[in-house]
């Protein structure tokens, strides 16, 4: 079975909210009707979107670090969003197991909003439904597409390529190895939810270097330059 | 979570409606089983019976107002197998008409005829509010509400407020049963009071199984939201908080222990002991006070609900 989903690496993630706004074009601009943006030049602006880049700081000064977080719908393999639904509006597909919003059954009772932990789901303001990241199912499948161009409008986005896409049931994917080899983890794991959307954590990429191995203790043009009382070089390092 | 009107009407005045239904019938059976004389309930059972649906059908009715598309609400009938939402959805009106036709038959044929229905009644009103609050009891993103205390308190509060009520009616169509049903609001108060206070208990310890580091997946113990990603604010930040200052939450968390279970329970005490006159005035104005007690009391029961998605909208930015 088929599970498509984002595997989100946090360690190349710079917080440049491409994905935010490529994601806000895709989906204003499809079929399903404009993404409401109220007051967008006001005082109060406010809008619907289905990914949101956030920050957080880990640590104390001075030993922080900043982690940008991407939150879309995570398409839970255990979704709480659907049984809840009282009219069938918020279901999964079997054959990807991308979990959708239908648009015209859905009567907009945030049940759904309350149900899901991540709060990735926005109620749209103006259209009175609920909404949440679709995976770009209106792309990804179109044939009309180069075959380079079917994934989510956030994957092709991001200039770091931190978003994955695949299947992570298939364990040959990109996404599967990625999260196999490099320590995927899921949200909020003890609320049961198996989403499917794993995210890379940050890795500290560095090399420890030993004083011996920039300044070799042993060599003989060190013997003069031993401070007192400590043990010369041995014969056999002589002999080397 | 923010308190939202409808919602609190449609809890708590479907809840006094069930009540009072639970009270009515439930009196009348007994007085069937025991073969009590007939007239002794008066007008009540037709009285009740339409102050009982009522209550129901405004709180359908402010329930609409809950609804982006109320046109479609036809379809929230449909998902009866998964949704407790959906089963509220059909029960309530299933009631409405059993409340109808109890009544009706009231108005148009003798007494021991309605049993049936008013025990169809009683079993479905306490379908209602297990519909209810398992709506609220299954949502395990928000800690405070996903106990079995939150099915049991809904029920308690609704039978307390539809006793109390039901000791006003009778104050007006059945005097002799005033004083019988303002114990029973009584000590049904008390339980409900004993029950809610519980639950405010467990809110206070309540040790959160999710926290800032299972949210983001990083492991250290401290990890503070720079940014929410956005400046102005968002569904996410006006649907998971009551909106209010902390003052104001608390000082409704104080208020209603003494407005929904402490003030009414005086008055009913105060109905059971005193003159008619004296009493029926008692006893309405328990009702009101309880009542306005009760729409407190959902909304601490909102407000105190704190949501795992909050973890993540804690800095604008």
């Amino acid at each position: 079975m088929t599970q498509l989903a984002l595997v989100i690496d946090l360690n190349v993630c710079v917080g440049c909210h491409a994905c935010v706004t490529s994601c806000k074009q895709w989906n204003t601009s499809g079929s399903a009707g404009p993404l409401v943006d109220e007051n967008p030049f006001g005082a109060d602006p406010t809008g619907t979107f289905f990914n949101r880049v956030q920050t957080f700081e880990i640590g104390e000064y001075p030993n922080t670090e900043t982690v940008h977080f991407p939150k879309s719908c995570l398409h839970c393999e255990d979704p709480p969003c659907v049984p809840v639904c009282p009219t069938g509006a918020s279901y999964k597909r079997a054959e990807d197991g991308i979990v959708l919003v239908d648009y015209d059954k859905c009567i907009g009772c945030k049940y759904c909003a309350w149900a899901c932990p991540y709060g990735v789901r926005e109620l749209d303001e103006e259209r009175k439904v609920m909404t949440k990241c679709t995976l770009c199912v209106d792309r990804i499948y179109d044939t009309a597409l180069p075959q380079a161009e079917r994934k989510p409008s956030c994957v092709l986005a991001c200039p770091t390529n931190a978003r994955l896409f695949g299947d992570v049931h298939d364990p040959q994917t990109e996404v599967s190895q990625a999260i196999r080899d490099r320590g995927g983890y899921t949200l909020m794991p003890e609320l049961g939810t198996l989403p499917a959307n794993h995210y890379l954590p940050r890795r500290k990429t560095g090399i420890e270097i030993h004083e011996e191995q920039l300044r070799r203790v042993s060599t003989p043009l060190n013997i003069d330059a031993l401070p007192a009382g400590m043990p010369g070089p041995t014969t056999e390092d002589h002999a080397t | 979570m923010r308190p939202a009107l409808s919602v609190l009407l449609l809890t708590t005045l479907i809840g006094a409606g069930q009540g009072l239904f639970i009270a009515i019938a439930g009196t009348e059976t007994l007085q069937v089983l025991r073969a009590e004389p007939a007239q002794s309930l008066g007008a009540l059972p037709v009285a009740g019976s339409v102050v009982s649906l009522l209550l129901c059908a405004l709180g359908l009715v402010a329930s609409f107002f809950h609804l982006g598309h109320p046109e479609r609400a036809w379809r929230t009938a449909t998902c009866w197998r998964t949704s407790w939402l959906s089963r509220e959805v059909i029960v309530l009106p299933l009631l409405m008409a059993v409340i109808a036709l109890y009544g009706a038959s009231h108005w148009l044929v003798p007494r021991d005829s309605q049993m049936g229905l008013g025990l169809l009644g009683i079993v479905l009103s306490l379908a209602l509010y297990l519909c209810t609050g398992m709506i609220y009891a299954v949502v395990k993103a928000i800690r405070e509400w996903a106990t079995p205390i939150t099915v049991i308190n809904f029920t308690l509060m609704g039978i307390a407020s539809g006793f109390t009520l039901a000791a006003a009616l009778a104050a007006i169509s059945a005097p002799a049963l005033t004083s019988g049903f303002a114990i029973w609001a009584a000590w049904l108060t008390l339980i409900a009071a004993l029950g809610r206070f519980s639950a405010l208990r467990r809110n206070t310890r309540i040790v959160p199984a999710t926290t800032p580091q299972s949210a983001i997946g990083v492991r250290h113990p401290r990890v503070v939201q720079r940014s929410q990603g956005a400046m102005g604010g968002s569904f996410n930040t006006r649907e998971f908080f009551h909106g209010k200052s902390p003052e104001f939450a608390l000082a409704m968390t104080r208020a209603f222990p003494v407005v929904a279970f402490l003030i009414p329970l005086i008055l009913l005490v105060a109905v059971y002991s005193s003159t008619a006159g004296l009493g029926a005035l008692a006893a309405w104005l328990a009702f009101a006070v309880q009542f306005a007690g009760l729409l407190i009391e959902r909304w601490v029961f909102f407000a105190q609900a704190n949501h795992t998605q909050n973890l993540y909208y804690r800095t604008v930015g």
